[in-house]
Formats: C-alpha cells, sequence, structure tokens
C-alpha cells in the first residue's frame, strides 16, 4: 500500500516542527516520506495485540533527587551563547498572548 | 422567544508548589531573584541536559489528590507536550498526559443557588511550568526570563459540574483553602501561584448532550472569573441564538475591558504530539508511601470547622472565618494553647484583626504578629494591667511590629490606674470642669454620665480603670 | 615514529614509567593531527595549543604527586562533536550550534579528564549524529583513512578515522543505531557500544534518548575495555543512568573461549551481505570455535522490522530533542525574520542540514495526530517483541556473532541520494540499541578492494565481560592492521 503524502501533509508537519522547506525541497520531503512510510508500513505485517509499548528497556522506576537547592547565580552560563539579549533576558520578537 | 440556557463549566487550576527547587532540576524556586539568576542548563534547554524529578512535588501531588478524594495512579509517567514558545526553552513541557497521577475524585461545595453538590475531578497531573515573557515598551521585541521556567505545578481538571460564577468560585475558596492548609502552594491568584482556566460552554435548559465549549485564560482574581463567565456566556448565547456556531477555541480575558478575544493563530496546530519522555523513569506508588502521606496530612479546613465548634465550643460563623484561612487557624490554635481563652483570642482576630487587615490592604498570609503576643496581650487585659481602650492601641503595635505587650505597656506606662486616690482626684477634678453635665444628669439625663466617664478617661490618658471611674462619679455624682 | 603510533595503554604506560612526558604526547598528537587532517578531516575543533600544554603541565604535576596513577592518565583523547565540554566549541557538526560553547562537561568526559586524560579536540560527525557516513557534517566530509575516496562511516566517523590514521590513540563517540560499531568496523579499529544507562548521558546532545550511549573507539580490545571502565558510573544527573556492579571489564581481558557458546542468526546471513563480508565474519567465526567456543546457527526473527521500528522511535524522539534548536537561546539565528515564528523557521531550516530535516518532518509525522497509535506505539510494541527474541537467544546463548555491516565502506557521494538504501545498512546495528544491549565491533579481514571487515559480537544486558573476553581471545589470533596514513604504514612496515 503506497502512503501518499498531500501538499497539505507537508505544509502541516512544517508547521510543527518550524520547517520552512522551499518547493524543490518540499516535493522531496513528499517522496522521501512516501518512501520511509512505506518501509514502515512494514510493521502492520506484525501481531503485536497483547503487546505492551515499551518505553523503556530496563524496569527502572523512581529516580529522585531531594528538594535542596543550590545556591548559584546561573544567569551567565545562561546567556553566554544567546544571540540577543536585552536587560539580562534572551531577546525574541515580540510574542502576542 | 428567549429559550432558557444551562451554563456549563469546567476548571483547569495550576498551582505552582511550594517546594524549595524546581521540578527537574536544584535551582531554587524563591521570589523575586535577578533575572535569569535561578537557572542551570536544564530549565534553560541547553543540549545535552536531563531532568531529574524532585520528590517532594511527587508528594504534594499526592497530599492534594488524597485530599480531594482522588485514587493514586499507581503506575504514572511523563509525557511530553511539544509546542513552540520562546518562554519554553525545550519547546517541549514535560506533562502527564496518559498516566496522571490522580484520578477520579471531587470536593464539596455549597452555595446559594445551587445548593450542596460535588464538583468532580477528573485528573490532576504533574508538569513544569513555563519562563516569564516580558514584553519591551520600546520596540518589537520580548524579553524571556527563565527564573520560572520549571517551577513545579500540578494541574487539576475539573468535571464539566459547575453552573455558575457562584459555584466556580465557592470551588476555587475550598480547593485554595485546602491546599494553603496541606502546605502545598500559597494559591495566591493576582500572583499567579494559582491560576485557572475556565472551559465554557452553554445548552438549552434540559438538553443533554454540551454545547461547545471555549477556554478562557488570564483570570486574575476572582471578580475577573465572575465578569469573564458572564460575559462568555452572553456571548454564545448571542452566536446561537442568531444562527451562528460556537467555535471552540481559547480565549484570552482583557479584564480592563471586560471582553475576550480568540488566542487563535495560524502559527499554532495545537497538535502536541505527547509521547513518554525517554529521559525519565515511571513513578511506581506503593501502598505504604501513600499512607505515609496520608498519616502526614495536617487537619483539613472541614475538620477543623468541626472541631472548633465542638471543642472550644465557637459558633459557626466564628468557626467558619477562623478557619477561613490557614494562617487564621494557625495564630487562633497557637495563641489558644497559650492562654486558654478561645473565645477572647477568636474575638481579636475576627474583630481587630480583620479591621486592621482591612485597613492596611493587606491578607491574612501577610499578618507579621506572634500568637504569644497575641496571648499576652489577652491575659494582661484580663488581669486588669490594661483596660479595653488600651489593649486596642497596644495591639495595633502588636499588630503592625510585633512587640512585647508587656514590655511595650511597662515603656509607654500605659498600665491602668486603679488608684482609688488619684482617680478620685480626677473625677472631682472633670466635676468641676463641666458643671453642665454635672446637672444634666442629676436632672435625670442617665447619659450624661458617660460624657463625664469619657472626659475622665480622656484626662487620665486613656488608662483609668473605667469602673471604678463609673463608681466614683456614681458615688460624687449622687451627693 | 609518532607516539600516536601505540595504543593508549602503551602511551600511559611510557608515561607512567617516565619514558615520555605528558607534554611529548600531546605534542606528538597534534603535530600528527597537523600532518594529516587535510587528507581525512577527522576533526571539527582541536583544542588550543597553548591551553593543552598547559593541561600538560598540571597533569604531569599530578602524576608526579601520585595523584594521578591510573593508566589513562596523561592520553591525550578525542571526543566526537555531540558531547559538551565547558569552553571547548561543541557544534554536532551542525550549523545551527555554531559558536555554542557549553558552560558544563559531559559526565563521561568528565570521568576521563578526572583520570588524567587529556581531550585533544573534537570530532567529526554525521549532523546531530543522524547517518552512516559523516557526509551530512557542515563541516566537511571525513574520509577513511584507508580509501580516502570512501567515507569512514557513521555517525562517528571523525572519531574512527582519527584512531585509523593515527592522529590520535582513542576518542569517544557515541552509538544510537550503530554509530559507533558500523564506522569501527569500516575504519579497522575496535568500538564497543555497553548497554544502555552504562554510561551517563548528561553532556551528550541527544538524538534517540531511549537508544543513545557513549562508547570507546580505539585499536584495540584493551584500549576500549580500559576506556570503558573509566567513562561507566552511575550519575544522578541523569535519570537513565544504571547502578552496576562488575564494571571493571578489563579483568574479561583473558584469552578464553572456552565452552563459550555463540549464537550466529541465520538472518543475518541473507541476501544483501556482501559475500566477502560474510566470509570474512564466517572465517572469525571459525577461528572462535577452533579456540574451544561452540558455535551454533539458530533463527532470531523479527530482524526485517528492527529498522522501521527505530526509525519510527529515533526521529519521534530526535524531532522533539531537536526542538530546543530555534536561535532563542545558543547557535545559529537568521539575520532578517518577520515575527517569531518566521525567526523559528527560517533559523532552523538554514541551520539544519537536509538528513536532519527528513528525519524531523518523519519524526513530526508520526507522533502527529491520529497517527501515534499505528507507529509510533506500534513500534514501541515492536522493540517490546525484539527485546524478547533476543531474551529468547540468551536463554540459550552467552553472545551473538554477525558482521557489524552489509558491506565494506561505500564512496563518498554514493549514499545521501538514496536514504532508504543507507537506512537498510542499518541492518545489523539497529536491533541493539532497541533492546539496550551491549556490542563490540572489531577487525575481521579486509575486502578485494583493501578495506576493512568488521565483526560485531552482541551480548546480553550488562554482559559486557562476554563479548569483551570472546573479542579479546579473537583479537589474540590477529595482527592489528595499521590504515595508510599511518607512521607504521607510511615508513612501510608493520609494528
Amino acid at each position: 500500500m503506497a502512503n501518499q503524502i498531500s501538499d497539505d501533509t507537508i505544509e502541516y508537519v512544517g508547521i510543527l516542527a518550524k520547517l520552512e522547506l522551499s518547493p524543490q525541497e518540499k516535493e522531496r520531503a513528499k517522496k522521501d516520506m512516501e518512501e520511509m512510510l512505506d518501509y514502515i508500513d512494514k510493521l502492520n505485517e506484525l501481531d503485536v495485540s497483547g503487546v505492551e509499548p515499551m518505553s523503556h528497556v530496563f524496569p527502572v522506576n523512581n529516580v529522585f533527587r531531594e528538594d535542596i537547592p543550590t545556591d548559584i547565580d546561573g544567569s551567565k552560563d545562561a546567556l553566554f551563547n544567546a544571540p540577543s539579549v536585552k536587560n539580562g533576558g534572551f531577546e525574541v520578537p515580540k510574542t502576542i498572548g | 422567544m428567549s429559550k432558557e440556557y444551562e451554563t456549563v463549566i469546567g476548571l483547569e487550576v495550576h498551582v505552582e508548589l511550594a517546594t524549595k527547587t524546581k521540578i527537574f532540576c536544584s535551582c531554587s524556586t524563591a521570589f523575586g531573584g535577578a533575572i535569569n539568576a535561578h537557572t542551570c542548563p536544564v530549565c534553560t534547554g541547553m543540549p545535552g541536559s536531563l531532568p531529574v524529578l524532585n520528590k517532594q512535588v511527587v508528594e504534594y501531588a499526592m497530599a492534594v489528590g488524597l485530599a480531594t478524594k482522588c485514587e493514586i495512579t499507581r503506575y504514572c509517567k511523563f509525557d511530553r507536550k511539544n509546542y513552540f514558545y520562546p518562554d519554553n526553552p525545550q519547546n517541549y513541557q514535560i506533562s502527564q498526559l496518559y498516566l496522571p497521577i490522580c484520578r477520579n475524585g471531587g470536593i464539596e461545595i455549597e452555595t446559594e443557588q445551587g445548593g450542596k453538590k460535588t464538583v468532580g475531578i477528573h485528573e490532576i497531573h504533574m508538569e513544569e511550568d513555563a519562563g516569564k515573557l516580558v514584553h519591551d515598551e520600546d520596540g518589537d521585541v520580548s524579553v524571556v526570563d527563565f527564573n520560572r521556567s520549571g517551577v513545579p505545578l500540578i494541574e487539576i481538571v475539573s468535571e464539566p459540574d459547575m453552573r455558575s460564577a457562584e459555584e466556580v468560585i465557592a470551588y476555587l475558596d475550598k480547593l485554595r483553602l485546602m491546599i494553603q492548609y496541606l502546605g502545598a502552594s500559597d494559591c495566591k491568584l493576582q500572583e499567579g501561584s494559582m491560576r485557572a482556566d475556565v472551559n465554557l460552554s452553554v445548552r438549552e435548559a434540559g438538553a443533554k448532550e454540551f454545547g461547545t465549549r471555549t477556554e478562557m485564560k488570564n483570570l486574575n482574581s476572582f471578580r475577573a472569573i465572575a465578569r469573564a463567565i458572564e460575559n462568555e456566556t452572553n456571548r454564545q448565547i448571542d452566536l446561537i441564538e442568531s444562527g451562528e456556531k460556537v467555535v471552540q477555541e481559547t480565549r484570552r480575558w482583557d479584564d480592563g475591558k471586560a471582553y475576550s478575544y480568540a488566542m487563535r493563530s495560524k502559527e499554532d496546530a495545537q497538535d502536541y504530539r505527547y509521547f513518554p519522555d525517554p529521559d525519565l523513569v515511571p513513578v511506581s506508588i506503593s501502598d505504604e508511601w501513600i499512607e505515609s502521606v496520608r498519616a502526614k496530612q495536617p487537619e483539613l479546613p472541614t475538620e477543623k470547622l468541626a472541631r472548633y465548634q465542638s471543642e472550644y465550643g465557637l459558633p459557626e460563623y466564628d468557626a467558619q472565618i477562623l478557619t477561613g484561612t490557614k494562617k487564621f487557624a494557625d495564630i487562633f490554635e497557637a495563641a489558644t494553647e497559650i492562654c486558654k481563652k478561645p473565645k477572647k483570642v477568636s474575638n481579636w482576630l475576627m474583630v481587630e484583626t480583620i479591621r486592621l487587615l482591612k485597613e492596611n490592604a493587606m491578607d491574612a498570609e501577610d499578618i507579621r504578629f506572634s500568637p504569644v503576643n497575641l496571648a499576652k496581650l489577652i491575659d494582661l487585659t484580663d488581669n486588669g494591667t490594661v483596660n479595653s481602650t488600651v489593649a486596642k492601641e497596644v495591639f495595633e503595635a502588636v499588630f503592625k511590629e510585633d512587640i512585647d505587650p508587656e514590655k511595650y505597656v511597662e515603656e509607654k506606662g500605659l498600665k491602668t490606674v486603679n488608684d482609688a486616690g488619684a482617680l478620685r482626684e480626677t473625677v472631682e477634678t472633670v466635676m468641676k470642669n463641666n458643671p453642665k453635665s454635672v446637672e444634666d444628669y442629676k436632672n435625670g439625663k442617665e447619659k450624661a454620665i458617660g460624657f463625664l466617664v469619657g472626659q475622665a478617661m480622656k484626662a487620665m490618658k486613656g488608662k483609668a480603670n473605667p469602673g471604678m471611674v463609673n463608681e466614683i462619679l456614681k458615688e460624687l455624682l449622687s451627693k | 615514529m609518532s607516539l600516536t603510533s601505540l595504543t593508549a595503554k602503551e602511551l600511559g604506560k611510557k608515561i607512567k614509567e617516565k619514558e615520555i612526558s605528558v607534554k611529548e604526547a600531546v605534542n606528538d598528537t597534534l603535530d600528527a593531527i597537523e600532518k594529516k587532517e587535510d587528507k581525512v578531516n577527522s576533526f571539527v575543533t582541536v583544542a588550543d595549543k597553548d591551553a593543552l600544554l598547559k593541561k600538560a603541565e598540571e597533569v604531569q604535576k599530578k602524576i608526579g604527586e601520585g595523584t594521578l596513577g591510573g593508566p589513562l592518565a596523561g592520553v591525550p583523547i578525542a571526543v566526537k562533536d555531540n558531547m559538551c565540554i565547558k569552553g571547548l566549541l561543541t557544534t554536532c557538526s551542525s550549523k545551527i550550534l555554531e559558536g555554542f560553547v557549553p558552560s558544563y562537561t559531559a559526565e563521561a568526559v568528565k570521568n576521563l579528564e578526572d583520570a588524567g586524560a587529556i581531550v585533544i579536540g573534537k570530532t567529526n560527525m554525521d549532523e546531530f549524529a543522524m547517518g552512516s557516513t559523516t557526509e551530512t557534517s557542515a563541516y566537511g566530509a571525513t574520509k577513511n583513512p584507508w580509501n580516502l575516496d570512501h567515507v569512514p562511516g557513521g555517525s562517528s566517523g571523525g572519531s574512527c578515522s582519527g584512531v585509523a590514521a593515527e592522529e590520535c590513540v582513542c576518542a569517544l563517540g557515541s552509538d544510537t543505531g550503530g554509530s559507533i560499531r558500523q564506522p569501527s568496523a569500516f575504519c579497522g579499529v575496535t568500538g564497543i557500544k555497553p548497554t544502555y544507562g552504562t554510561v551517563s548521558r548528561y553532556g551528550l546532545i541527544a538524538y534517540g534518548s531511549s537508544l543513545d550511549q557513549i562508547g570507546p573507539v580505539a585499536k584495540d580490545v584493551t584500549d576500549c575495555a580500559l576506556i570503558l571502565e573509566t567513562i561507566s558510573s552511575y550519575d544522578r544527573k541523569d535519570s537513565t543512568s544504571m547502578k552496576r556492579e562488575g564494571l571493571d571489564f578489563t579483568s574479561a581481558l583473558k584469552d578464553d573461549v572456552k565452552g563459550m557458546k555463540i549464537g550466529i542468526p541465520r538472518d543475518y546471513f541473507g541476501e544483501g551481505l556482501d559475500g566477502e563480508v560474510s566470509q570474512a565474519v564466517k572465517g572469525a567465526a571459525k577461528v572462535l570455535e577452533e579456540k574451544g567456543a561452540v558455535l551454533e546457527e539458530f533463527d532470531l526473527g523479527l530482524v526485517e522490522y528492527a529498522i522501521p521500528a527505530y526509525y519510527v522511535i529515533a526521529c519521534a524522539e530526535a524531532s522533539s530533542n531537536l526542538a530546543r534548536f530555534d536561535g532563542v537561546k545558543y547557535g545559529y539565528r537568521v539575520k532578517e525574520y518577520e515575527g517569531l515564528h518566521n525567526m523559528y523557521k527560517k533559523s532552523r531550516s538554514e541551520g539544519f542540514g537536509t538528513e536532519v530535516k527528513r528525519r524531523i518532518m518523519l519524526g513530526s509525522f508520526v507522533l502527529s495526530s491520529g497517527y501515534y497509535d499505528a507507529y509510533y506505539l506500534k513500534a514501541l510494541r515492536t522493540k517490546a517483541l525484539i527485546k524478547k527474541e533476543f531474551d529468547k537467544a540468551f536463554s540459550k546463548y552467552d553472545m551473538i556473532l554477525g558482521p557489524a555491516a552489509p558491506s565494506t565502506a561505500p564512496k563518498l557521494g554514493s549514499s545521501l541520494d538514496d536514504p532508504m538504501k543507507m537506512y537498510l545498512g542499518d541492518i545489523y546495528t539497529v536491533s541493539v540499541n532497541l533492546a539496550g544491549l551491549p556490542g563490540i565491533s572489531l577487525p575481521c579481514g579486509m575486502d578485494k578492494k583493501g578495506l576493512p571487515i568488521g565483526l560485531q559480537l552482541i551480548g546480553d544486558c550488562f554482559q559486557e565481560k562476554n563479548i569483551i573476553q570472546a573479542a579479546y581471545a579473537y583479537e589474540c589470533t590477529r595482527e592489528y592492521r595499521h590504515s595508510p596514513l599511518s607512521d607504521v604504514y607510511q615508513v612501510g612496515g608493520r609494528r
């Protein structure tokens, strides 16, 4: 079963992933995705009924930290690589809401 | 011909937990740090950083769940909610979707219109807060502060069981009080440690299906909530009546302008692509752990309310006020413990304290005086060291500066004058200076004695024993 | 002869015995890099010489005082450019992280530095570890020291070529779907991916969080065991870090495989496997058998489902892990934009390369509304089944033997146009990451073109010692072959 990826889907995924593709890149992306999804459809051959999805390979639970604060001023390190800083904060184009 | 409509409301309440550190890193959650000071690679989304869960967050979440009669999910996980926004350093928020820590609880409320009912709690889950975006005045820019990023939140999602603003406020009040009692958060709407989003839809009275609901954000006070509910209800009814459909959307309330607007944007698909966070392991909660959290649970407001009436013999009205904030209850119990005079402590809190709070535009949480000093003052009044007028004056000093009443009275020379001789002298002087009042009294105007007592008190700078003054006056006037 | 022609252990020993100084080791390494970098392009960043010599002095002093006495003290090591090192440029071979200097060091690297090893530079890789040829790097492709027209493999191509070219004696790589094992095979060196959770991921820039592990790349099993011992630790900063006993991997360096049960999956030797590779790997199996191991063919099952499951999971996690690269906090931000979302889109579209964008798109898609169950959950269920298959196999065998890759290193420029084909090359390695198992890749022959062939041994979880021992025993029957770029080769002889 061949997967058909529409222009709308590529557009949509681009919004989700915050990626802007040129028209050629979009065509390429459609083709790539279709191929990959066709291959991934192979998984449908497997009978996975009754199998729990396994997120973590090892059954480790309850890894915690105690509620003890560090007393460090992290501002210098935080801003060190920032492309644009204003008034001690990360400057970004204006957002609404 | 206008139909009858019913408003259906559900709430999503976010509560900032009172832990000392953030949920996934050891940065301080203390208020008022310099911009971006309380940060580290984890809460600023630096590449290669990893989250580690703060155990206290789990315990607070469990405590709130138990207090709201929820089922604790024995095996819960964290999921990533993926969306892009500058206050979100990783552009995903770690939250819980598939297996939230608490489910299926409820809170009992009582309102005038609706009577008693239980508002269901669908679920409670843990998540991290985002940073703060400050919009810059003189430019097309905003500035991000990550101090708040990673502060632990619990989100309490109610069932759509509420039908009026009154019910919403009752629910929030009860929830807030309970969480304050647990010490899990200070729940201040104005400061943002408690935030309520209102999900609202309308339907014809008697209809079984729910209408399309909208979500309202930016409600920073009970007043704003009440106004927004009314406004949105009317807006939706208007739409329906004019044949249009209500659009499911998120709206932002502007309390200054008393209206809301849709926050929808083409750029945000609202498809969060939740999946289990691979950097965190599941939380497995044992019976023992639940019992230990339950054992640590302090007495809750409803329990206190009942106990204050039965144990201290206080009327329900008084008990309600005293249990109305954790601070009042704490002071009441501590002061009563010391002086053993519950009715008197209650009175000082209900009258003078509330008066001073109002005067100074303060909340109960801002009270700074110690119950020890209140207890001392009560004892000083009872044993006659100060009279009731002076006591009020002393209390103001206790309230403002938490002074030790004994020392204060001593230093300021405020002790009640009980010396009959000195009092008699003063009374005689007052009678001499106010012959008209004396005559009025002798002519049958009983009330004139009050004036004379007042004058005598004034002459003695309020320190006279009013009872004795009264007696002496009566004696001298009858001559 | 440059000191880089030695193994890490030999170099460490010479330093300890005061035959050579740490400074000499550092200088020789820098000279080797300078001499050969033009040809191979293994490094994105070489650390500043003055800083390195200063460090060398410090380490030398501590060795003299006796506070640093381990086998890696004073040994220069290269680190793949996806591990953060305080004060050193870290780029993941991507434009989007250009200029990024971390304020913290990855725990694995910290462990090395605590042992006295000296980080000589950051090695080239496929951008964000996504690739099998190191051609997707934004800083140019790395060449295979055995034949400069061929790829070194990926994504830890720079680490493997650096060791093979003898620019450095050892390196750290990372492995998400074979990124240590496959390039090690292509470059004729040895590499280990440990059991998931053995080496802390703190400071490793994440690609597929549930699959990533850091591991050693070196000339032989001994060096790898030594380095692995040093970098493994329980780290509280990493919630997936495992508390493990028995991290003394060097105790497994025994030339003894008597009685070891080795399973050979029939499914590994089907269509798609290059004839010469098959022959060399089978030859290695025979050698182990002659040394007393018990070999048996068996059906592993589900082998063909590992790649689609891997790509769904890895791309999904990557799409989320790479969301943080947005031009706000660090890295590349486009100069001209209209509003916030435009800035995001432009910065990311210009900052990321094609392969990365491809995987982010796929990952976002498989997680999106309506597809989560069909793709992501299904992949996680497949992962559970694959683990079960391995559990079954390890109930019978001590380890599994097979090729590390279906071919030897392809030519440069021949892989990127057909990504599907490239992905299929991961067939032997991805299932090991899915199941969290340890795997070692080491040289077992050459093809007619003169390119190295790699053997892979896969162990049950936490059983690195088994595969280290078998690998060591096999290695004892062979001589290390130096690449054409090595000094030994240059002077026309073997060591």
